[in-house]
């Protein structure tokens, strides 16, 4: 009866699909399209969605991997030559969010946490710009009403509460689009966040909201099974997906290593959402094969079998397995994905040495939206005291 | 042809020093830029160290083994040859002797036309994570050049290195001034020597203990500036109000600078011996007589005090008798009340036994409680009042003299009231707050000289009353009890009596019944 659950509208056979409670122990439904081996199976809901996926979107889709997974290494190898003062590596993980990422729309507005590079990525966010903040140059590092793409938060799921508040702006204002009738698209909100953000509370007040005002919010959790080291076992009895039934609304858990079925999964839940049927919960069912950031040693708690036995399910592996054995792309372009990949890392490694630190009269100029007495008082006190030191060459230093 | 040196990072966050564990090239080697050049040990995890220039390696500058701080230069690379030999021979495909465990292998990166800056990597490679570094301010302009000659560690060295190259090119003195800047923020702390001998040919100047010494000497400066309060502890603070010394008079011996408890003991021994002069009273027996005699006029309390005592001594026959008395129960009696939880924060004596034993005898023998008043009817006829009621003196020492203020009907007062009311009495006393009318109609007085160590004497009557008791000290004595002799604790009363009112065996039966409570305190419940 898992389907007097769910908020009117939801479709019986997604309710039974993913909404079944499942006891402790017991095999979860995961939502699966492109299998490890690279061959594509089928779903009752979802395989609708996977065919819009054309064969061009399928080789963006590991093109972009293949270079965030390059950026990333380049990004870890700047940290360990001293350039960046900490990375957060993603590796593992470029599925679940180059394919959530795709399915967003230019409109949707995307709150990340602080190691979705790859939804930066495929949202235009120039890659050099999102170093500076591991660069100690800037807090933000770029214009997030540019790409609607948040600022990282480095509050453990702050930006779920953020997230769910602006969903309810939305709410507001294609209400007064109703009312004029504007032929503006309509717009949802993703907010990503990973297990060990799972068990804060602000992840549950920003549920308990968004399913109270139906507000247009996707959560899409990235399940990568370890909170630097707390495994997932210690955050939760029951999948995290399963959550989303105490609160309301579908809570769906996806391969998060399978492109095919995130983009699909995500595409739903998107439309789910900006149709007014309320909020999702995305599991991406996922493994950080790198350390939680290059302050950390995995090594210290887990396993290497357990990485080795996830690198079998790679993403970037399946789906270049597929698109070889469809015949949809030859080796021409997997070597043109190399080197492009090459010229970002080489793009990245010479713009973060060039990387400056920002004028912080910038800093009081987004204060407020117009001229302010106050601000402009501070300003002038600060330039009389940067004023008074012998030099600025040390101010990077 | 430029040699460029690869300074280590902080590869974890606020990590301060590595151990170069294994070297991955040699003097000679072709590397790229991301070539796995060393594995370095951290106090968080073994990590590779990939190369940030592609060109030759001139030279490894830390040995394996040893650790050195974070900064420290510990590879030169030499860059400008061709870039085309350079990314022909990589030495990468030997290199990963250990596996990447976490990003697999870095692969090797074509970027020959490196363009960053000469100066070094700008994050994570400071000589201190943690330390805060300040900016120099702009000061008088010869002080520079003083400034300028403190270098201090190893990245200041090879900073200094880089900047006389950057200043060689640019030909302006930026050196100095770079320099200069970082003179401000020397670290307090230095590796030793030991640690840093392959990565340090060049020597730490002589004046950078002198620098981190001054450094210290600014803090600590800065902290009794910052704290102009006299550092104690609570009690000691205490201790200091309850002897009226002021802490920043006392010289401070304790492990921070604080004043410590025997500080103000022996600041209180030394203040005493000043007082009390004693070396210096005998006036020299050159000096004129005159000068060798103290002249102090008798008023106040003294002359008060002198008025009353004639008065009592010449017109009241004074007879006075003494018993010893075994207080051992009083005593335990006492201790007991000490550490009862109805007398828990109030301070209990024997006087507190003896006043209520006073009060006790004084119901069952009413004469000793009474005035003699001559001339009472205006025709010579004198009259002796009897009070029922118990107005009890305590004499006490004040700082204007002897007072005798009294509690007002004491003998309705409980054990406990008693003990407060005597409290409250002895310290309005002694802070000299005792107010006239707390001396006056009193009936009957106990002067506690054994509180000084006196067995006992022979007390004069407070004038207008017609006993006083003397309550010698409590102290352990030989007694024989049952024939045998025993430790038991020993006090002697004193009593005088105005024989006009109070007869000898009157006296005597008053003297015992005071004794027998002091005995047997229990008594005091019939």
């Amino acid at each position: 009866m898992g389907s007097t659950q769910l908020p009117p509208g939801t479709e019986e056979t997604l309710a039974a699909t993913t909404a079944a409670a499942a006891a402790p122990g017991e095999p979860v439904e995961m939502v699966q399209l492109l299998g490890p081996d690279g061959t594509l199976g089928s779903d009752p809901v979802f395989s609708d969605y996977a065919k819009r996926i054309d064969p061009e979107k399928l080789r963006v889709f590991y093109t972009d991997m293949a270079r965030i997974r390059r950026f990333d290494q380049e990004a870890t190898a700047l940290q360990r030559q001293g350039e960046l003062a900490l990375w957060v590596p993603l590796t593992g993980q470029e599925a679940a969010q180059i394919g959530s990422a795709h399915a967003s729309q230019s409109q949707d507005y995307i709150f990340p946490t602080y190691r979705e590079h790859g939804v930066a990525l495929v949202r235009n966010v120039d890659l050099a710009e999102l170093l500076k903040q591991f660069r100690g140059v800037s807090n933000g590092g770029w214009d997030p009403r540019e790409n609607n793409f948040h600022l990282y938060t480095l509050v453990l799921a702050a930006q779920t509460l953020h997230a769910v508040g602006y969903a309810m702006g939305i709410q507001r204002d294609q209400k007064l689009a109703a009312a004029t009738d504007s032929t503006e698209p309509k717009a949802a909100v993703i907010a990503y966040f990973g297990d060990g953000a799972s068990s804060e509370g602000d992840v549950h007040e920003s549920m308990v909201f968004a399913a109270s005002y139906n507000a247009p919010v996707v959560f899409f959790c990235q399940n990568n099974h370890w909170a630097i080291s707390v495994p997932t076992e210690v955050q939760t009895k029951v999948p995290l997906a399963n959550r989303a039934k105490g609160y309301g609304f579908p809570g769906i858990r996806v391969d998060g290593n399978d492109a095919i079925a995130v983009h699909a999964v995500t595409e739903w839940a998107l439309e789910h959402a900006r149709e007014g049927r309320g909020p999702v919960l995305i599991e991406a069912y996922t493994y950080r094969v790198g350390a939680h950031t290059t302050a950390d040693d995995p090594t210290k708690y887990r396993e290497s079998a357990e990485e080795a036995a996830w690198r079998e399910k790679d993403p970037l592996d399946r789906l270049e397995k597929y698109l070889r054995t469809e015949g949809l792309a030859d080796e021409a372009f997997f070597d043109q994905v190399k080197a492009d990949g090459d010229e970002l890392a080489k793009y990245v490694r010479s713009t973060t040495h060039g990387l400056e630190v920002p004028d912080i009269r910038a800093a009081f100029a987004s204060v407020y939206a117009e001229q302010h007495p106050l601000i402009a008082e501070e300003l002038a006190w600060f330039e009389e005291y940067s004023a008074g030191f012998e030099s600025d060459q040390e101010a990077a230093n | 042809m430029t040699v460029k040196k690869f300074n280590l990072p902080d590869v974890g966050e606020g990590l301060t020093e590595a151990e170069v564990v294994a070297w991955k090239v040699k003097p000679g080697d072709v590397v790229a830029i991301n070539d796995v050049l060393c594995e370095i040990e951290t106090a968080k995890s073994l990590v590779e160290l990939p190369s940030p220039f592609a060109g030759t390696v001139t030279e490894l500058l830390v040995e394996e083994g040893i650790t050195v701080e974070v900064g420290t230069a510990i590879i030169a690379v030499s860059e400008g040859q061709d870039d085309g030999a350079a990314q022909v021979t990589p030495v990468a495909p030997e290199a990963p002797a250990v596996e990447m465990p976490l990003y697999g292998k870095l692969p090797a990166d074509d970027d020959g036309d490196d363009n960053r800056p000469a100066g070094g990597p700008l994050v994570g490679s400071g000589p201190k994570a943690d330390a805060v570094k300040r900016r120099a301010r702009k000061r008088p302009a010869g002080s520079v050049v003083e400034a300028a000659t403190i270098a201090e560690n190893a990245e200041g060295t090879v900073q200094d290195h880089q900047a006389v190259l950057e200043a060689k090119a640019a030909e302006t003195p930026a050196a100095h001034r770079t320099t200069a800047a970082h003179a401000g923020v020397a670290p307090v702390t230095q590796t030793p020597p030991s640690q840093v001998p392959v990565a340090q040919p060049q020597p730490v100047t002589a004046e950078a203990p002198l620098a981190a010494a001054s450094r210290g000497a600014a803090i600590s400066g800065t902290i009794s500036g910052l704290v102009n309060k006299v550092l104690a502890k609570p009690p000691v603070r205490k201790f200091a109000r309850d002897l009226g010394i002021d802490l920043a008079d006392v010289v401070a011996t304790g492990q921070r600078g604080e004043v410590t408890r025997e500080d103000l003991v022996s600041y209180q021994a030394q203040r005493d011996a000043e007082l009390d002069q004693a070396d210096s009273f005998w006036g020299a027996s050159k000096k004129p007589q005159d000068q060798r005699v103290e002249r102090m006029p008798v008023k106040g309390v003294r002359k008060a005090t002198a008025k009353a005592m004639v008065d009592s001594a010449f017109s009241a026959p004074h007879v006075s008798i003494f018993v010893d008395v075994d207080a051992s129960r009083t005593m335990e009696f006492v201790k007991r009340l000490k550490v009862s939880r109805d007398f828990e924060g109030i301070k209990v004596s024997p006087l507190l036994i003896l006043a209520k034993a006073v009060i006790w005898a004084a119901a069952r023998n009413p004469s000793v409680n009474a005035s003699w008043v001559d001339n009472a009817d205006g025709k010579g006829g004198a009259e002796i009042l009897v009070k029922h009621y118990m107005n009890l003196g305590i004499a006490a020492a004040t700082p204007r003299g002897l007072m005798v203020p009294n509690i007002k009907d004491a003998q309705d007062l409980s054990l406990k009231e008693l003990a407060l009311a005597l409290n409250e009495l002895a310290t309005k006393a002694r802070a000299g707050k005792t107010q006239p009318a707390e001396m006056q109609g009193g009936s009957l007085t106990v002067t506690n000289i054994g509180a000084l160590g006196i067995d006992t004497g022979t007390p004069i009557i407070n004038p207008g009353e017609v006993a006083i008791i003397a309550f010698g000290t409590i102290k352990q004595k030989p007694w024989v009890l049952d024939g045998e002799v025993i430790p038991r604790w020993i006090t002697t009363l004193g009593g005088s009596f105005d024989h006009r009112v109070v007869d000898g065996d009157l006296s005597a039966r008053f003297m015992a019944d005071v004794a027998s409570i002091l005995e047997e305190p229990a008594l005091l419940l019939d």
